[in-house]
């Protein structure tokens, strides 16, 4: 049982790694992988920011009587990562709008042609 | 000034140059504007490879941060090699695509194209230079949204979908890097890679360790389209323009393999990856399904560009066959045919998008008679073809050769023999095209129709690859020495990390053994 609960941060990142990794391999709609492309790449924002806590650490600004810290370098690494997902979501979200203008649908089982399915 | 700051400029240039090409507006200015910077790119990574083999390794520090806390862009002989070789073909792809975009991407969209392009030129020479893993990671995702773009600007309505499917596999195979960066910074605490590997042989059998290991290489595995991971290579390859094709095929899988040795080699150590983890097995195995199953589907398809797609995954095959190895001469046979299959595939690509841009097709029965029309197009795609096949006094034949003499080393036959076996099939899929070309008639229909050969500036740097496809095929001195020199270098720094390791540990067994003795005594 302990061994659940210290590491719920982890549970919370492999759950919603799996179901952000589910949703992309299985939904039709392209709109809904994009959503689950950004449900598996929060995850790992999760991730990060968790294993930047140290216990007993306060906010990683100095400040007196304070000798502990939390690191923030996981914070800015996962800040550029966070960029990152937005800049991948836009072209992701821009291809899904011309798709849909070629197509007429976003619906991968609607395509004409099944050589066109993603 | 300029030699200080030598090994920044050929991530820095082409990104500041990117969004000024967008600015130019007019299709000629970014295109002359994006050529230069290239070309530029190209003389700067030439000096910082002679630099490289002349002095060893360049360290700079952006920003002024020293390693380990700022983030290091390294320059040695083996990211020197492959740098030279991407950014030629990239200058080379810029020359050709002028009028190969025109018949190929929309009028308004072509200031895009040369910025995209010069975004994926920075990205992929910032992947190669960095010392640092999320700055690799940074990279990659720069070079590869870059290429997204790229694919998607073909007029064809098939690229939207290609470009979203590499989109969804080029992201999970980054955010597949960034776990294991992740993981590795959690045990280790550190980015940069020198560092990171270092430490990681003081934690060898850690399972933090191994997972990101696990997590690094299937998420390199992705980019560089290892066989059951190549899904999305062959659409994106048949349906982006062909002056994308060719720039793609011929670096941005390469990077992929350069990332995968620099992490295998460098950060965890041959020791850990093939001795405990077994690696080597996986790799070898994958690379040979890789170059039977594809070169089979290249065999099987209508359409030359994918043809060369399946064709492109079957090569990674070798380049992987190469440094499961693990030896020297095997890694030195992964270098040249990095820089080997980039002259063959870029040429090929572009023989390709010439017949595109004259014929508006490039399935295999539209080459029919092509040989009497276009001579010099043909060629230059018959002398490629026979390179990718492995004829003696093409660049193929050496790459052939080396990755051969490498499995005989080790008495692996059975290897030895399947990389021959895959030649007999490039023979067939390049065959079929030559055959269309040359001892077909043309159609009826198409007598009266004007095919002729293109302009010179898509003829110059097609056959300029194609000479380098033969010179280096004869004249193997620089290739040779300058991959003999970068994995000679690998295998040092490797041995030399793990040797400082060892001796690390002996002096805290005699740390250990005094203490014991004082408390005795």
């Amino acid at each position: 049982m302990s061994f659940i609960l210290d590491y719920y941060n982890y549970w919370i990142v492999v759950f919603l790694m799996m179901a952000g990794f589910y949703i992309v391999i299985s939904a039709n709609n392209l709109v809904k992988k994009i959503v689950g492309l950004n449900i598996f790449q929060t995850s790992v924002f999760m991730l990060y920011i968790s294993m930047g806590k140290v216990t007993g650490g306060t906010a990683p600004i100095v400040a007196e009587g304070v000798t502990q810290y939390s690191n923030p370098l996981p914070h800015v690494l996962i800040l550029t990562a966070i960029v990152v997902g937005v800049a991948t979501t836009a072209v992701g979200l821009a291809l899904v709008v011309r798709i849909k203008r070629a197509y007429g649908t976003v619906e991968e089982n609607e395509f004409d042609n099944k050589d066109d399915v993603i | 000034m300029l030699e200080q700051h030598l090994a920044a400029l050929p991530i820095i240039l082409p990104l500041i140059a990117a969004p000024i090409a967008l600015i130019l507006g007019r299709s000629v200015l970014s295109w002359g504007f994006a050529t230069l910077v290239s070309g530029l790119a190209f003389l700067l990574s030439w000096q910082l490879l002679s630099a490289a083999l002349s002095e060893g390794v360049i360290s700079y520090a952006v920003g002024g941060w020293a390693p380990p806390w700022g983030i290091e862009l390294r320059v040695d002989a083996a990211n020197a090699f492959v740098l030279l070789a991407v950014t030629a073909i990239s200058t080379l792809v810029l020359v050709y695509s002028k009028h190969s975009i025109e018949k190929e991407v929309k009028a308004t969209n072509h200031t895009l194209f040369y910025t995209a392009h010069l975004l994926c030129l920075a990205g992929l020479s910032g992947i190669l230079i960095t010392g640092d893993a999320f700055n690799l990671f940074v990279f990659l995702e720069i070079s590869s949204l870059a290429t997204y773009t790229l694919v998607s600007l073909a007029s064809d309505r098939r690229c939207l979908t290609a470009a979203f499917r590499y989109l969804v596999m080029g992201t999970i195979g980054a955010t597949f890097i960034l776990i294991g960066v992740g993981l590795l910074y959690m045990k280790t605490g550190t980015l940069n890679m020198l560092d990171l590997a270092e430490r990681i042989d003081l934690y060898d059998s850690s399972r933090t360790i191994n997972t990101g290991l696990a997590f690094i290489m299937v998420g390199v595995s992705i980019k560089l389209a290892l066989f059951p991971l190549h899904m999305w290579l062959p659409p994106a390859y048949t349906h982006a323009p062909s002056a994308v094709s060719a720039f793609l095929a011929s670096t941005a899988t390469k990077v992929a393999v350069y990332v995968m040795i620099r992490f295998i080699f460098t950060v965890f150590g041959i020791d850990h990856v093939f001795v405990d983890m077994g690696m080597g097995i996986i790799l070898m195995v994958l690379a040979v399904v890789a170059i039977f199953k594809c070169s089979y589907m290249a065999t099987v398809q209508s359409n030359v560009k994918t043809v060369l797609a399946y064709s492109s995954v079957a090569q990674i095959g070798y380049m992987i066959l190469g440094l499961s190895l693990v030896s020297v001469s095997g890694l030195m046979a992964s270098m040249i045919h990095i820089f080997n299959h980039a002259l063959m595939k870029g040429a090929l690509f572009m023989a390709v998008g010439a017949v595109f841009y004259r014929v508006g097709s490039v399935e295999i029965k539209d080459f029919a008679g092509l040989g009497r029309k276009m001579p010099l197009t043909m060629a230059a795609f018959t002398i490629a073809g026979l390179s990718i096949i492995g004829v003696p006094l093409t660049v193929g034949f050496v790459s052939k050769w080396y990755l051969v003499s490498a499995a005989l080393e080790q008495d692996q036959w059975l290897v030895a023999a399947f990389v021959l076996v895959g030649s007999l099939f490039a023979v067939m899929y390049i065959g079929r095209v030559i055959e269309a070309a040359y001892f077909q008639k043309l159609p009826e229909s198409r007598s009266s129709e004007d095919i002729k050969e293109v302009s010179w500036l898509m003829l110059v740097p097609m056959w300029v690859l194609v000479i380098a496809n033969i010179y280096f095929g004869i004249d193997t001195s620089l290739t040779t020495e300058a991959a003999n020199s970068a994995s000679e270098w690998l295998f040092q720094t490797n041995n030399m990390l793990e040797n400082k390791v060892m001796e690390g540990e002996v002096l805290e067994g005699h740390a250990i053994e005094e203490k014991a003795q004082e408390v005795s005594s």
